[in-house]
């Protein structure tokens, strides 16, 4: 090696770049519709860029996504992410207000409640199932002491992969099941997966792109479900793990037991092994975007309302129910026929069995009202307060 | 948290090392790539715990390659520079792929760079009834500035500032105007989309993963001269990209505007102590290693319907060392018989050579043309490798 790399190489000390001023980096957001740049001012720039977490994260890397993808003018996204567990404590300057508004006024003080006991929830196993055609709930988690998906290298995303794989190979009973390798996954393995509605595509999100969440595809990203095909991880997408429970039909309740019963299985055999899902008393499970701290939880059905979602107070009631619609696709995809998905709003500063009981008692009240559209009668009578 | 260490030191790259090499290596088993075909764990191991003075490690050079795994009949780099150190830093990983890429070019070569336009014979008589038009582009990187791949928003503005500062300066021929992508008008956009102008924010994940997409539109913009013949973007895939083009067969006029404009440019350039990235062994450094040399890319639309049908077109390009496009440009398909046909090599030969090959290559295409045209045999025309 010649002279001239050795010196290069020996030490990030002796950097030579000379640095510009926060005014000269400062992004341009002015014309930006997302949390990260509603909140971010230059003197909180120029505080931030100083500083770097443990694993190399930086204020950069934070924004980078809402940097690039402006946003909508209806729709507010987050525009910044994680790169580890340390994101949230070292840049709070930025996060706190971001997660303040987003989470509906939560502030930095205040402490997340954690609730996965399913008998606490009332009610759930009658939803009509003429109109509830399926439920669903979902979580993510991350395991500490690894980067997020933003940022993690190869060898930690496979390391993630290979304690997620032995910890699911070791459930049994109904949670027996197999894991799919995105990148040995035959095509008519490829083809079963998608016809169950399962299979994860590379992410072609400019929000998640634009964060580094693509990175090295499909290297150390896979799916497991178990062999009834009501309980599926993904490993390594937008989050180490995202854990779905689901089936069709209105029973919420058995849905929400088995989701609870096999994340804390999962739980148990991550920490027999040494590794604890990052969680902290304000925040809750600490995922990669800030949008999903708290309970990290969708819970939803697919629900016949085609007289419902044209009332004019459609919109109104949702609010008050604490509740939001989707097209049956997911996020930002429209209804198809009049059904639509129809889940909690909330993830943070309430706890996993209040959220399903949001879902649960507000569909039902959704379907109850449906009826009577149908019918031709008035729903003024069944109008609910604000949750 | 930790103080960051200013100017950044790359604290994630030193975490990796946690993990062996054989945990980190990228799986390239069925990426078909130079740099997939040059990695081995060997030099991953070396080279892993390297970083230019800016930072840049070498999981940022391959980045783009591991992404895109590639296709079986095109052979992408897979590989970026994220500022003129990358060269020499991962010298181990780059040496074999320029070589690979650009003809057996060795690590102990020199380059040529002949900017005189002078030096061209002819080329100023293409027939226009086949040759459309013709065009000359190559890149310049900004000295003490890091490439697009890496650089940050405030190294950008500099670089559009500069550039600006250079372009609006010039006159007579060169007069022309600079248009910011960020506060373009919807008119101005109209025009500049209608004279071909326009470039888009990179949707090739070629370019994307590389980051070069990062902070779209800040600091990007097209500059051009009065007469829309000489135009240059700022800030895309390269800190400059120099584009001289007209309608037509005249590439001898193409060329003169391209060379007396480049070196006009450098001259202000150089007077703001911010020369081009240059050296006498890669020539101009550009952010892909295929650029390297003289990063020029001198081509015609030209009509090739009877040619391009001919069973031996593809030799005779080859042998002619020129490469045929779509007219969209990379990764297009030709339309109505209508090519776009350049040099195909950019390091180890000058820019005053690969415009003579261009020229003479071009003239006896369209002479084959015409001889099939007339229903006549073009064996004897074929030419020897140059």
């Amino acid at each position: 090696m010649s002279d001239n790399i050795e010196k290069i190489s020996e030490s990030m000390a002796k950097l030579t770049l000379k640095w510009l001023s926060a005014e000269d980096e400062f992004p341009d957001v002015r014309k930006h519709n997302n949390h990260m740049a509603k909140v971010l001012n230059l003197e909180m720039y120029k505080k931030l860029r100083e500083r770097v977490t443990p694993n190399g994260f930086t204020i950069d890397g934070v924004i980078q996504t809402g940097v690039d993808n402006p946003g909508h003018p209806f729709i507010m996204t987050v525009g910044c992410v994680a790169g580890d567990e340390e994101t949230y404590e070292v840049f709070k300057e930025l996060l706190d207000p971001v997660i303040e508004a987003r989470h509906g006024g939560y502030k930095p003080q205040d402490k997340h409640k954690t609730d996965l006991k399913s008998e606490n929830l009332k009610g759930g196993d009658d939803l009509d199932p003429n109109y509830v055609l399926s439920s669903r709930v979902r979580t993510g988690r991350s395991i500490r002491g690894f980067c997020l998906p933003p940022h993690c290298s190869r060898g930690e995303r496979r390391a993630v992969e290979k304690l997620s794989v032995e910890a699911l190979d070791s459930l049994s009973g109904d949670l027996k099941g197999k894991y799919y390798a995105l990148k040995n996954m035959t095509e008519a393995e490829q083809q079963q997966l998608i016809d169950d509605h399962f299979l994860f595509d590379k992410p072609v999100s400019p929000l998640l792109l634009a964060s580094g969440m693509a990175r090295d595809w499909p290297d150390a990203r896979g799916i497991w479900h178990n062999n009834n095909k009501t309980f599926l991880v993904w490993v390594n997408e937008e989050d180490h793990l995202r854990v779905i429970s689901m089936q069709k039909g209105g029973n919420m309740r058995e849905v929400f037991s088995r989701f609870c019963t096999g994340l804390t299985k999962i739980e148990t055999l991550f920490k027999e092994r040494g590794h604890a899902f990052m969680w902290n008393e304000h925040l809750g499970y600490i995922l990669t975007c800030p949008s999903n701290l708290g309970t990290g939880l969708r819970a939803g059905v697919h629900v016949k309302l085609p007289n419902m979602s044209k009332h004019a107070k459609f919109e109104e009631v949702l609010k008050k129910l604490r509740l939001q619609k989707r097209g049956t696709g997911g996020v930002d995809t429209a209804a198809v026929g009049g059904v639509f998905d129809i889940s909690n709003a909330d993830r943070l500063g309430f706890s996993e069995v209040e959220l399903v009981q949001m879902v649960v008692d507000g569909v039902k009240l959704l379907v109850d009202m449906e009826k009577r559209l149908e019918k031709g009668q008035s729903i003024d009578d069944l109008m609910p307060a604000q949750k | 948290c930790l103080k960051a260490i200013m100017p950044f030191g790359n604290t994630h790259n030193n975490f990796k090392l946690n993990y062996k090499v054989e945990e980190e290596f990228p799986d390239l088993s069925k990426h078909n790539n130079h740099m997939a075909k040059a990695l081995t764990k060997e030099i991953y191991g070396k080279l892993r715990d390297k970083q230019t003075p800016s930072g840049y490690t070498l999981d940022d050079v391959i980045q783009t390659g591991v992404d895109n795994p590639g296709h079986p009949f095109i052979m992408t780099v897979g590989c970026v520079a994220g500022d003129e150190e990358s060269y020499e830093v991962f010298k181990d990983l780059l040496d074999p792929i320029i070589s690979d890429r650009h003809g057996g070019y060795k690590s102990t070569d020199k380059h040529k760079t002949d900017l005189n336009f002078e030096n061209l014979k002819g080329g100023d008589d293409l027939d226009p009834n086949y040759v459309l038009s013709s065009r000359v582009r190559t890149g310049r990187s900004i000295k003490g500035y890091t490439l697009p791949p890496h650089n940050s928003r405030g190294e950008r503005r500099a670089i559009e500032k500069l550039a600006v500062e250079a372009l609006t300066s010039l006159d007579g021929e060169f007069k022309g105007k600079y248009y910011p992508l960020k506060s373009m008008t919807d008119a101005e956009q109209e025009q500049l989309i209608s004279d071909h102008f326009l470039f888009d924010k990179p949707v090739s994940p070629l370019l994307t993963c590389a980051g070069m997409a990062r902070d779209w539109p800040d600091a990007r913009g097209i500059w051009h001269n009065d007469s829309k013949s000489f135009l240059v973007w700022v800030n895309e895939e390269d800190h400059l990209r120099v584009i001289s083009m007209q309608k037509g067969g005249n590439m001898r006029e193409v060329f003169r505007r391209f060379c007396v404009g480049l070196q006009k440019i450098e001259e202000i350039f150089k007077k703001h102590n911010h020369g081009f990235m240059w050296n006498e062994h890669l020539g101009y450094i550009l952010t892909c290693p295929s650029n390297l040399g003289t990063g020029l890319r001198g081509g015609v639309h030209v009509k090739l319907p009877k040619l391009s049908t001919h069973a031996k077109f593809e030799e005779i390009l080859t042998r002619l060392r020129l490469q045929k496009r779509g007219t969209g440009g990379v990764d297009t398909a030709s339309v109505g018989g209508v090519f776009d046909i350049s040099n195909a090599d950019r390091l180890g030969s000058s820019e005053v050579e690969q415009v003579q090959l261009v020229v003479d290559g071009v003239k006896l295409m369209v002479e084959m043309e015409k001889k099939l045209e007339k229903g006549e045999a073009i064996d004897s025309m074929i030419p020897a490798q140059k």
